[in-house]
């Protein structure tokens, strides 16, 4: 990706960030943190994860955000902009915040950098002969299809590897919703008196 | 392309965000927004850690593995979390952090 588009979305996202503090109003907040999920997912189609970057637009901004949203109407929340600001916990955040950052600068300037390479044909292709060669993917299949064409099948790896290395915590995962589910109609229902 | 160090300061200011916000805001569903701004910035780090740490010439797929298991989690994290928000509204009838001071010795 040309570094325009990483300071683009980078900006985009530490906007809304930012604004989803500053606003008063929650349904404004909301709306930040859609804004700010759009640019994260900017990055992420930037760092080849399209994968990651459509589930962070379909999850987060299309289902989580609406939860949100719902749920602020269902509540109906108006004396937010009537209160006064407390300067003390505003203070610890902004410390808590500086001091976070210092260490997080301290230790990035000891550890090494990694430049930025893009894919090129020739390093997919040699990837594809490595994998079909210790048998990961068969050689008739479409993501080594993909890769002796130059294309990063992307949808096709995290597929591939969800099914064949995670297939256990994917089944467990099934269970936890399943769960949230229970849990959510439980905590949801009104008590019986 | 940007390098890993840009990535990675740009997840530390959005981490540093959304920890600013859980501390600064009385609201809880703000602050609840902020937890998920927190842990959409570890994804950002773990996605770009697996694009910058080829193996085999590819993105190394278990940290984005460890992504979509983080994306599923929370969003069971938020549908819970807020049915426990409307429990608490009916119950309380407010959800600021002030008023709600019931563990408070």
């Amino acid at each position: 990706m040309p570094s325009f588009l990483f300071w683009l979305f980078t900006t985009i996202m530490l906007i809304g960030g930012v604004a989803v503090i500053a606003f008063r109003n929650p349904v404004s907040s909301a709306l930040s943190v859609v804004t700010c999920f759009v640019g994260l997912a900017g990055l992420f189609i930037g760092l080849s994860a399209f994968f990651v970057g459509v589930i962070q637009i379909l999850v987060y901004t299309g289902a989580v955000m609406v939860l949100f949203l719902f749920i602020i109407m269902l509540l109906d929340l108006k004396d937010e902009e009537h209160r006064a600001k407390k300067m003390v916990p505003i203070a610890a955040g902004l410390a808590l915040v500086a001091a976070f950052m210092v260490q997080f600068i301290g230790v990035l300037s000891q550890t090494a950098n990694k430049p930025g390479t893009g894919f090129t044909k020739e390093g997919l292709t040699a990837s594809a002969k490595i994998l079909v060669s210790n048998s990961t993917i068969p050689e008739a299949g479409k993501i080594n299809q993909a890769l002796t064409q130059g294309q990063l099948p992307d949808v096709h790896l995290i597929g591939h590897t969800l099914f064949t290395q995670y297939n256990l915590p994917l089944q467990i995962l099934g269970v936890l919703l399943l769960v949230a589910t229970v849990g959510v109609v439980t905590l949801s229902k009104r008590q019986a008196e | 392309m940007a390098s890993l160090n840009d990535y990675l300061l740009a997840s530390a200011l959005l981490f540093a965000i959304g920890l600013a916000g859980v501390v600064m805001r009385r609201n809880i569903i703000i602050v609840f927004m902020c937890l998920e701004l927190m842990l959409s910035a570890a994804n950002l780090s773990l996605v770009a850690f697996s694009r910058f740490n080829t193996v085999n010439g590819l993105p190394d797929y278990n940290g984005q593995m460890l992504v979509f298991f983080v994306v599923t989690v929370a969003a069971a994290e938020v549908a819970v979390g807020l049915a426990i928000i409307v429990a608490l509204y009916r119950a309380r009838q407010t959800i600021h952090t002030d008023e709600l001071t019931s563990l408070k010795g």
